[in-house]
């Protein structure tokens, strides 16, 4: 039976860990994923959970020692933002070469420099290359059932990689909001045991983990990795499927809000897609066909998925939430662009950027984006294909 | 604790088996399996390595050498890593998801670089948290996988690729990183400092004593390396046994904060013993440079006396 309850996003991942009860969880404090494990480390305290906490001296210990018990046979996961994740990064990529099912709860902040403490996704980002699952959010209810459903994606025997469960630092981490949650024995059950086919503690059956990989393996290595990441999409929505059976919440690669005649489409990720609904609804209202396409697996990126839903409309705003510095668009920017140049999909895009730092992304500069598109298509008005939006002016 | 035979010791079954890719005399390999036969034959253990040249020499895909579990993750971070492990061991146990009477031991290896150095902070993390585990140091004064650059374990004036000795240099500036005494301040439940000598008795004790020592235990061995010292590679136990009877590399432990000396040269011999059959020092002995000769040896003397005074000799 589902509860109702109300609470922040970090809380909603903290109880999410308490019900799964995992095996154990290096961390290291970064705002604004720090109350995920003081949260963790109060029901150690009061006996609620029996995960072995080990409070690292860094982010880079914590996935290195992710790692380790990872291998050991153990269900690990951490949590963090920002430098944290970059501190992590060569280990990011340990995890998934070596096939770590570990699940991290990544609260997105902007990477410094400048330092600043608020949302954006530049740390997912800058991740992205990593062999990551990456899932992003839009509410506090969304990361709890992404972060339920984590494990089972990550564990599958044909998937074998870890996860980033990912939601926007201060919006949603630590903005209270009705949820609801599932019993605590329909998530065990759900989530079911970890049992790894091999592990460094199977006595009398000793592995040998993280090999030195000569010219004539590594390649290999690398290809049966990038399969078993595009592979695991299938699972995604698998997972999606057995989740919607106990929740009655229905999840998929990406949402689409109000697309089925639009002729313009905001393909946004995380919890701007709420503002972008509501001037959709706004919008239709007064007679625009306009709607949401709101991304949730961001890796494996489903590039033709996303071309095929977008090959009706007229032009598409791609939304960035990071700047990728290569002076051509933000990472959806490019990844989107090109699925649809594969498909041959030769609608308009727009790429913006925007909410960097924390800038508010508001319900006005939804209207004029799509205002901007209408105009484009209308009167061949082009406006940049690649943009800032929301700068002081 | 058992008895030591060197024979029956050196009839064990190596834990490292033969085939791997180290070189002829290295040092390193002959410190792993010096501790490695100090685990009793019923326990399993798991090895944890950061990247160096005992990693790819002796786990190169699709090859491993060792005969227990093992894991190498990154050059910086075996201790981190190893916690992991050991948390694990930890929680497993509890959960009754492993068996109850099979036991495992936790043992990580690094060389100078990736100990002193790059993974000095994840080291004295694993340390501090207090893991029922032991670090082994081999400690060969250099980064010698990537070929002789200095480290903060190297010895003043040692000749490295990245401190020359030249016209306008006399090798490494500084003195080295005294880590056994660093990692003892952590207050650890055990830290020994050995090299092969003595039979391997030395050796032996303090690899058992920080294997079966419940806690964070830490073990600096001094594992020479023919190729970044340059001295002959048959002469690894005479280059062993001068570091010890110079004072230059003093045998001691350090139990539950009680500093011990293990051995004590009935006559220290002079520094210039231990430097003179080493190509690295070969120019310390040049007309003119007798002073550094003194320099190094004040500084040995200097850093035994404080020892003595730990050990309240």
């Amino acid at each position: 039976m589902a509860r109702k309850d109300r609470m922040s996003g970090n809380e909603a991942v903290a109880f999410a860990i308490r019900q799964i009860n995992p095996d154990v969880m290096p961390a290291f404090p970064i705002t604004p994923s720090t109350e995920i494990p003081q949260m963790v480390s109060t029901y150690i305290a009061n006996g609620e959970i029996d995960t072995e906490f080990i409070p690292v001296e860094s982010e880079h210990s914590a996935m290195s020692a992710a790692i380790g018990s990872e291998a050991a046979g153990a269900r690990t996961l951490t949590a963090t933002s920002s430098a944290g994740l970059a501190y992590m990064w060569e280990e990011l990529l340990l995890a998934a070469s070596n096939r770590m099912p570990i699940a991290l709860a990544l609260v997105n902040r902007t990477l410094s420099g400048p330092i600043n403490i608020n949302c954006d996704h530049s740390d997912g980002m800058g991740a992205r290359d990593t062999g990551w699952i990456q899932i992003y959010a839009e509410n506090n209810q969304e990361v709890y059932d992404n972060f339920i459903q984590a494990y089972p994606i990550a564990e599958d025997p044909e998937v074998h990689l870890p996860i980033m469960i990912c939601q926007d630092g201060f919006i949603t981490s630590h903005a209270v909001e009705n949820i609801e949650l599932l019993e605590d024995e329909e998530v065990k059950e759900f989530v079911g045991e970890y049992e790894p086919e091999e592990f460094l503690l199977n006595p009398g059956k000793p592995i040998a983990v993280g090999p030195y990989s000569v010219t004539n393996y590594a390649m290999e290595a690398k290809k049966n990795q990038a399969d078993a990441l595009k592979h695991s999409q299938e699972i995604v929505l698998k997972v999606a499927e057995e989740f919607e059976k106990i929740s009655g919440r229905k999840y998929g690669l990406f949402e689409e809000y109000r697309t089925e005649d639009a002729d313009y489409i905001m393909l946004i990720m995380g919890s701007a897609a709420g503002t972008a609904k509501q001037a959709v609804d706004d919008l239709r209202a007064q007679g625009k066909k306009v709607g949401v396409i709101k991304l949730r697996l961001f890796r494996p990126f489903p590039a033709e998925e996303l071309a095929e839903a977008l090959k009706n409309a007229k032009a598409a705003a791609i939304m960035d939430r990071a700047e990728s510095y290569n002076g051509n668009g933000g990472p959806l920017g490019s990844e989107v662009t090109a699925g649809l140049y594969r498909k041959k999909i030769m609608i308009e895009t727009v790429n913006y950027i925007y909410g960097l730092g924390g800038r508010d992304f508001t319900v006005q500069e939804v209207y004029d984006i799509f205002g901007e598109l209408e105009d484009f298509i209308e009167n061949g008005n082009a406006p940049e294909q690649f943009k800032y939006i929301g700068l002081r002016k | 604790m058992s008895s030591y035979n060197v024979k029956e010791m050196m009839s064990k079954k190596d834990r490292l088996a033969p085939g791997h890719r180290m070189c002829a005399g290295c040092g390193a390999t002959i410190g792993v399996r010096a501790v490695l036969r100090a685990l009793h034959e019923e326990d399993h253990a798991v090895i944890a390595n950061a990247t160096g040249c005992l990693e790819v020499s002796s786990f190169m895909y699709p090859y491993t050498a060792w005969e227990d579990s093992y894991i190498h993750n990154a050059f910086e971070n075996a201790g981190a890593t190893l916690s992991g492990v050991e948390t694990a061991y930890k929680v497993l146990k509890k959960r009754g998801k492993l068996p109850e009477n099979e036991n495992f031991k936790f043992i990580a290896f690094g060389g100078d670089g990736g100990t002193y150095d790059i993974g000095f902070q994840s080291l004295s993390g694993a340390m501090e948290r207090g893991h029922d585990l032991v670090y082994v140091c081999y400690d060969n004064g250099a980064y010698m996988n990537t070929g002789i650059q200095r480290s903060s374990a190297t010895p003043m004036y040692a000749d490295t690729t990245t401190t020359p000795a030249g016209k306008c240099s006399d090798g490494k500036m500084q003195n080295r990183k005294d880590l056994a005494s660093i990692i003892a301040d952590h207050d650890v439940a055990y830290v020994g400092q050995s090299t092969f000598t003595l039979n391997f008795n030395d050796l032996h004790k303090k690899a058992e004593k920080a294997i079966y020592t419940e806690g964070a235990s830490f073990l600096n061995l001094m594992t020479p390396c023919p190729r970044g010292w340059r001295y002959p590679t048959e002469d690894i136990m005479e280059i062993c046994r001068l570091a010890v009877e110079t004072c230059y590399w003093p045998l001691f432990e350090v139990e539950h904060g009680k500093w011990r000396l293990t051995y004590e040269p009935k006559k220290k011999l002079p520094i210039e013993d231990f430097l003179r059959p080493q190509g690295r020092f070969k120019h310390l002995f040049k007309p003119g440079n007798e002073h550094l000769i003194e320099e190094f040896q004040a500084e040995v003397d200097r850093r035994w006396e404080d020892l003595l005074y730990k050990c309240n000799r």
